[in-house]
């Protein structure tokens, strides 16, 4: 087996030449037995081993070129512990560890990354227009994440409703926000969370049919330019922290977790 | 009247009555056009003035805002009701935000079917008393301050306030067992401008009465 692929690849292996750099009596505090404490500083994910509404934190954590960690809620003993352990303020996840806070309400972790890492526009106003954007992406992705969850009878419905949303309401209202003003982004003409969220509804849409964005021309080519930046075009890659969509055996399996 | 805001939003709470809320708690007056039959919205979305067709929209600063939380945002950055840095404003980002699911979860008991409504006002109750008003209770417990973040008055102090209300008018005794829920409830309501807000004549709505629960329905073209 080579270093590789016995998982000494990459960011483990910088981690531990840095840690093999320090002073021997403060490495051996530090390594102690997981690697995870070399690696202390990164926010850490926590929640299941699927998208659900961790994955607009890990897109956009990507997107501004941060590192992070997942522990990955495998059972409902997992959730229990998280639970017991005080660690989630309202019982829930997502949670995120990130400059000594436990944040949780996804919109609260996604707005504190946003700031931080200047994917929020410039002024107030930049804002408002990114909040705007943005919940509505959050309404689109949010109907196509619940469809596994609906009943089986009305999933055909569903599917066609958010087919419906999507090229009646969602797409057009973007399509003609960069239609208007001719930029490459939705807000300032710099990249902001609202053009990250875009790509990553629009890449959710197409999964559900692919030629969603058959009359949407800037949409696609908005998706083309996104998709090339650098911190993205690795996110989409195989091998990074993206997700697959949730298939019939994981959502009984975060059924049973969530107790749905 | 130019230069106040203008909501539009029918007659009745719904998801803009945050926002008459936290607007009334920042002094700034607002005007209102209320939709009152579903060829009111039908008007509005044909104009162009809502992004995704959609109400709440607030006309603000020049702007047609919509989505609850977007305008809710600006309205508390634009009066000092977001903390002082970033910290501070995620700490309110994750109360309110919680607030915002524990107001849905009572907005939505007037939509559920008579046999069902027992046992949804049984989970209200549930969770606003084991899982939300718990912790607000423990933040003014472990602070000792008398505002939820920062030592001053924010939009999660407000919001949670509307909630605290909202709470006690499914069940009057709903704050029995949170001291400091209720003195807090008590202070925050003694905020001149939410006192004021508080008291009759003003743009604060009443509870959704069920004889309106018919022309909300038609409106939205709910439950057809």
């Amino acid at each position: 087996m080579s270093a590789s692929e016995r998982g000494w690849g990459g960011r483990r292996r910088q981690a531990l030449i840095s840690v093999l750099s320090w002073p021997p009596a403060q490495r051996k505090e530090r390594t102690g037995n997981r690697n995870a404490e070399i690696m202390a500083g990164k926010p850490k994910l926590h929640y299941t081993n699927g998208r659900g509404k961790m994955e607009s934190i890990r897109w956009l954590l990507a997107a501004a070129g941060v590192e992070f960690e997942e522990e990955f809620i495998e059972t409902k003993e997992d959730l229990e512990k998280l639970r017991n352990d005080g660690s989630l303020l309202f019982q829930q996840v997502p949670m995120v560890e990130i400059d000594g806070m436990k944040m949780v309400q996804t919109r609260a972790i996604l707005s504190y990354i946003a700031a931080k890492h200047n994917l929020y526009g410039k002024d107030l106003k930049e804002r408002a227009w990114i909040d705007m954007y943005v919940e509505g992406t959050t309404d689109l992705m949010g109907m196509i994440m619940y469809l596994p969850f609906q009943p089986a009878e009305a999933k055909e419905k569903n599917l066609a409703l958010i087919i419906e949303r999507a090229t009646a309401r969602y797409f057009p209202a973007y399509e003609k926000v960069l239609k208007d003003h001719g930029h490459d982004y939705l807000v300032g003409n710099k990249l902001s969370w609202a053009d990250i969220h875009l790509l990553e509804a629009i890449l959710m849409a197409e999964e559900c049919k692919p030629d969603i964005l058959s009359a949407f021309p800037l949409l696609q080519a908005f998706k083309g330019r996104i998709s090339n930046i650098p911190t993205i075009k690795k996110f989409l890659q195989p091998g990074s922290q993206r997700k697959p969509p949730a298939d019939e055996k994981f959502i009984a399996h975060v059924k049973k977790i969530f107790n749905m | 009247m130019s230069g106040k805001p203008k909501l539009h939003y029918f007659n009745g709470r719904g998801r803009m009555e945050s926002i008459r809320w936290l607007l009334a708690a920042a002094g700034v007056e607002f005007d209102e056009c209320f939709l009152e039959t579903r060829d009111d919205l039908l008007k509005l979305q044909k104009s162009g003035a809502l992004l995704f067709q959609q109400v709440p929209m607030v006309e603000i600063d020049g702007m047609k805002m919509v989505q609850t939380r977007a305008i809710g945002n600006y309205i508390a950055a634009k009066y000092n009701l977001y903390g002082k840095d970033l910290k501070e404003r995620a700490l309110i980002d994750m109360y309110v935000e919680a607030i915002i699911d524990l107001d849905e979860l009572l907005m939505m008991y007037a939509l559920q079917p008579a046999d069902k409504k027992e046992q949804y006002l049984a989970n209200i109750v549930d969770k606003a008393t084991n899982r939300y008003f718990p912790v607000y209770e423990k933040v003014l417990k472990d602070q000792g301050q008398d505002f939820l973040v920062g030592n001053q008055l924010s939009r999660a102090d407000v919001q949670l306030l509307e909630a605290l209300l909202m709470a006690e008018e499914y069940k009057s005794d709903i704050l029995a067992k949170f001291p400091l829920l209720q003195s807090f409830k008590a202070r925050i309501s003694n905020v001149p401008t939410i006192k004021k807000f508080l008291q009759p004549g003003s743009q604060r709505k009443p509870p959704l009465q069920e004889k309106d629960l018919p022309k909300v329905m038609k409106i939205f073209n709910l439950g057809q």
